[in-house]
């Protein structure tokens, strides 16, 4: 509310302004005239001769060149008197008491902000409750470093904060000072990267790839950066190479990564083949998955399975996982398909077979 | 609420501006007293909400108010109070803030203080003031708004420019405004008289101290930007022909020409017409100026705006001032009675020798700030740089100075110029002595160097024999003398100091362009450099922290024949914000001459490369330009001058404040 007192009492002042000399027109206020000028020229001359400055001859040349403009500048002004327009007057008035607030108040409102109060840094510093928004805590260890641009722990806290708030430049800054005083690291070098790369708009930049390189020499299986150093092949379009680079890094993976479907999503866009499968205890890793990621990840290792056993049939236990797959995927046809496929298979060997028949029992599968 | 409160002050302004442009006008075609004093309380009123508006962007920046954009794209909380005050006007909009505020500033300054004026052409005046005035507020609301707030404030601001976080910027663009806007006063007089149709003697008399005024502040401000490009750029240079120094330059050649011709019309009634001409040109150089450096059209230091939109509304207001003025100038211009006949050679003839040399060669700035502007339009890139001033603008200059010191000498109407020969033989004689001791003394170096010396020489003791023939010390006995002295104008001695001040400055740029020396050297702690007789001892780099940079210092001791002089501590600032980092050359005076140490980069071997210059009289290139501000001082403190001088004493007395 002081705020719109405020403006009303300045538009108040100004229509002020233009309405005071209106209100005072019947005076005639002190005004300059061209003669003035003259008759100083004049006084000038006489000032000059008296000290010498200039001669008689060149004086009496000057007074009449100046007595002519003199006189010129007399008849001029008798020609045309002062008068009083009351119609523009009120007119002018007006125009002051109207259009100086519509004016104001049309520029005003659309690029104003009325409802923001001001934000001065003091009042900031400290909101009442004793929390400290996140930003503020940022830039208090931002000011602790600018003091004490040394500090790695100090780096090794800020860097990560500011990749979440999204400053890229500064986070880029706050790695390689990381890096600098609290020591080099395949992680650090490929948390580097992946901020350049993230200022670069995810692409892999040269830059960027040196900083994975220089994590991968440091620590052959770290995986961000090989998984970054995969990327680079491919955005070079070298899918092969990309391939083979995440091939390797899934196989030497350990089986509750969380980036384990990342890596083989990116796998199967390059459509390097099929990541190798999981062992059975990497199940629950699947647990966290969603619905869908889950019921894809379990048909392709299937599918996987099924691929195998054609191809080495004697695996009793692998034809049974096989089947009960399909059984509790609800898929009886492949079920029983996979039954008769594995009897075949196995034909030869009564060991093996009576194995098999024992494990469908449980299956409840007829035949 | 300060930043709500500053905005709508803006807004308020160009209200008053809008009435102020139309009120006044229709008074003066009316007739009417009090329609045309409303251009008074306007532009008074209009002064208080402009520097309302600009002190609250202050007290916003000093405050660290980041909830506005300006202050967060553009101030930082750790800044020392001093740059976040002149951080307002070294960004885009502020300056453009502080452009209107001046603006505002000269308006009010004839409301306050125009009482000689006749009251039509005071309201005139005004409003055409006022039309100068809304066209740069409308641009700065709608392009370049300085109260444009932020949501969501963020916690801190990205900091200035560290170039500009320096003394000279403090000092420097309020000077150039000063000397810019200044010269729209003129050009409001121009066109008032051209509506109101009649340009007397008298009209020269009175803009004559606002155009004084407008070119103290510019020769000062071109000056004080020079010497910061010099310290501050880390190159050891201090005129680069970039189009920006050109844009301030030129403004200036035209003004100065145009003090000189008013001169003539004050005295003589004669070029009436070139001097309105001159006036109408000088401000649209001065927008054009405006234009080159707001609009982004010329990369450099300057253009932090590089936005089309600014660019094109500029060019709008350009176009529609430039063209406005001299369409009614051609309209007006053949009705003007032309004045006083004079003889070629005369007083009047030399100013207009002045006029033609000044204008040429402001034309040829302009050809070379222009040309590579079109040709990379046209996918030519090219630059105009050095050479082609030295060989246009330079002997045009050179001719020029030749001719300063017979003006003062000619009579008016009809000069002798034997008569004025003879009487400059002194200093002719004083200038080929000079010539001769360069010659004989000067290693190396270009052979007009001696003829350059010779030619501020003969400048200098051109404005002294002046000043002697005047006061007849060596004529008449010392006590007529004394009482001549007494009684000689004071612009008679302004004008003796402004053209000593030419030559000054010239002797400055001719012995810094020709016995300069440089040494560039990768440097390890404890090595020992030799120049121009001094020894330059590395002795080791520290650390330091500034408020917010970084300094890597390194210490240079400077003796000569062994003995210790003084210690250099040039630096290299890093600023964390922007991750830039600066180059803080550092400086050692003797006399006039300096020593001069900047730093490169560390090799990776750990040594330092430094560029070292020795630059003699290199002072008097700046000193020169005080000097003429000074004259110009002395001129306007003139009592020709003053305004209101034949009225009854009655409280503030005109331009006396100026002195």
């Amino acid at each position: 509310m002081t705020l719109w007192f405020v403006f009303a009492v300045m538009t108040a002042a100004a229509i002020f302004a233009v309405l005071l000399p209106l209100g005072l027109g019947a005076r005639t206020p002190s005004d300059g005239r061209e003669a003035a000028v003259y008759t100083d020229q004049l006084a000038e001359i006489e000032r000059d001769v008296e000290n010498g400055l200039i001669g008689k001859v060149e004086a009496e040349a000057a007074r009449v060149e100046i007595g002519r403009r003199l006189l010129a500048a007399a008849d001029q002004e008798n020609e045309v008197p002062v008068k009083a327009s009351i119609g523009w007057r009120r007119a002018a008035a007006v125009l002051a008491l109207i259009g100086v607030p519509v004016v104001a108040l049309a520029v005003y409102l659309p690029l104003g902000s009325p409802q923001l109060p001001d934000f001065p840094l003091t009042a900031r510093a400290a909101p009442p409750d004793g929390s400290q928004p996140l930003e503020a805590l940022v830039s208090q260890v931002e000011q602790h470093l600018q003091k004490n641009p040394t500090d790695g722990r100090g780096w090794t806290v800020l860097a990560p904060v500011l990749a979440r708030l999204g400053r890229t430049e500064d986070a880029i800054r706050a790695y390689r000072n990381m890096i600098t005083y609290a020591g080099d690291g395949a992680a650090k070098r490929a948390d580097l990267g992946e901020m350049i790369a993230a200022a670069a708009g995810g692409v892999v930049t040269a830059e960027a790839k040196a900083e994975f390189e220089r994590a991968h020499a440091l620590e052959a299986d770290e995986p961000k950066s090989n998984y970054y150093l995969g990327l680079a092949a491919e955005q070079d379009g070298r899918k092969q190479d990309a391939a083979a680079i995440w091939l390797r890094l899934l196989s030497k993976a350990p089986a509750d990564a969380p980036w384990r479907p990342l890596v083989a999503a990116a796998l199967a866009r390059v459509g390097g083949g099929e990541a190798p499968a999981l062992p059975s205890e990497a199940m629950a890793a699947a647990k966290s998955m969603s619905e869908g990621d889950r019921d894809t990840m379990i048909r392709g290792m299937v599918d996987r399975l099924a691929t195998r056993l054609k191809q080495d049939g004697g695996d009793v236990e692998g034809w049974l996982r096989l089947v009960r797959a399909y059984v509790v995927m609800g898929d009886l046809d492949k079920a029983k398909g996979a039954l008769s496929d594995a009897r075949q298979a196995v034909s030869g060997d009564a060991e093996r077979l009576r194995q098999l028949n024992e494990g469908v029992k449980t299956f409840g599968l007829d035949g | 609420m300060i930043a709500e409160s500053g905005h709508y002050a803006l807004v308020l302004a160009l209200a008053l501006a809008l009435i102020q442009s139309t009120v006044p006008m229709l008074g003066a075609a009316q007739r009417d007293v009090a329609l045309m004093n409303v251009g008074r309380s306007a532009a008074l009123a209009q002064l208080v909400f402009a520097g309302l508006s600009f002190i609250a962007l202050i007290t916003l920046h000093v405050s660290s108010d980041f909830s506005v954009a300006n202050v967060f794209e553009n101030s930082h909380s750790m800044k020392p109070l001093l740059y976040k005050i002149t951080g307002v006007w070294g960004n885009h909009e502020g300056s453009m803030l502080l452009w209107v505020s001046i603006l505002a500033l000269f308006g009010a300054m004839v409301a306050a203080f125009g009482n000689n004026l006749p009251l039509s052409l005071r309201a005139r005046v005004l409003s055409v003031q006022a039309w100068v005035a809304s066209a740069f507020y409308l641009f700065i609301l709608t392009t370049s708004n300085p109260f444009a707030r932020l949501a969501t404030p963020p916690i801190e601001g990205r900091d200035l420019n560290p170039v500009l976080q320096d003394i000279g910027l403090a000092v420097h663009p309020p000077m150039l405004y000063l000397g810019y806007v200044g010269f729209s006063i003129s050009f409001s007089f121009a066109i008032a008289a051209l509506i109101e149709g009649r340009i007397d003697a008298a009209w020269a008399r009175w803009v004559r101290p606002w155009t004084l005024m407008a070119w103290i502040f510019l020769t000062l401000g071109i000056a004080m930007g020079s010497y910061w490009a010099y310290y501050e750029l880390g190159w050891g240079g201090w005129w680069f022909w970039d189009p920006v120094e050109n844009a301030s330059l030129m403004p200036w050649l035209a003004g100065t020409a145009l003090l000189h011709s008013a001169v003539v019309m004050e005295k003589r009634n004669a070029l009436k017409v070139w001097t309105i001409l001159l006036s109408i040109l000088t401000f649209s150089l001065s927008l054009l100026g405006t234009f080159l450096v707001r609009s982004g059209v010329i990369t450099s230091v300057h253009a932090f705006a590089s936005d089309p939109t600014r660019g094109v509304f500029i060019l709008g207001i350009l176009v529609l001032f430039i063209g406005g003025s001299l369409t009614l100038f051609a309209g007006r211009a053949t009705a003007l009675k032309q004045g006083g006949l004079f003889a070629p050679i005369s007083r009047e003839g030399a100013l207009v020798l002045n006029n033609l040399l000044l204008t040429v060669s402001c034309a040829t700035v302009l050809f070379g700030t222009l040309y590579p502007v079109i040709m990379e339009a046209l996918d030519f890139k090219l630059s105009v740089g050095a050479p082609f001033y030295n060989l246009t603008f330079g002997p045009l200059f050179a001719l020029l100075l030749l001719m300063v010191p017979f003006g003062p000498m000619l009579a008016w109407k009809r000069g002798d110029l034997v008569a004025a020969m003879q009487r400059l033989l002194a200093a002719g004689v004083a200038s080929l002595a000079a010539i001769a001791i360069a010659w004989a003394w000067a290693r190396g170096g270009s052979a007009l160097a001696p003829l350059g010396i010779g030619l501020g020489v003969f400048v200098i003791t051109g404005a002294i024999v002046d000043l002697v023939e005047r006061t007849g010390i060596a004529r008449v006995p010392f006590r007529t003398a004394l009482h001549r002295t007494r009684g000689l104008p004071r612009s008679v001695w302004g004008t003796a100091f402004a053209h000593a001040g030419l030559g000054i400055a010239l002797l400055g740029i001719v012995c810094e362009t020709t016995w300069n020396s440089e040494l560039i050297s990768t440097l390890r702690p404890g090595d020992v450099r030799n120049l121009a007789g001094y020894q330059i001892k590395f002795d080791g780099m520290t650390q330091r922290q500034g408020p917010n940079f970084a300094e890597v210092v390194s210490t240079f001791v400077i003796s000569e024949d062994g003995k210790q002089l003084s210690v250099m501590t040039p630096s290299k600032r890093s600023f964390a914000t922007r991750g830039m980092s600066t180059t803080e050359a550092a400086l050692m005076t003797r006399g006039v001459s300096q020593l001069y140490v900047s730093l490169g980069d560390t090799t990776a071997d750990g040594g330092l490369a430094v560029r070292i210059y020795h630059k003699p009289l290199v002072l008097l290139i700046w000193f020169g330009p005080v000097l003429m501000a000074f004259g110009g001082l002395l001129s306007l403190s003139d009592r020709r001058l003053r305004v209101g001088a034949p009225q009854p004493a009655r409280g503030l007395r005109g331009l006396q404040a100026a002195e």
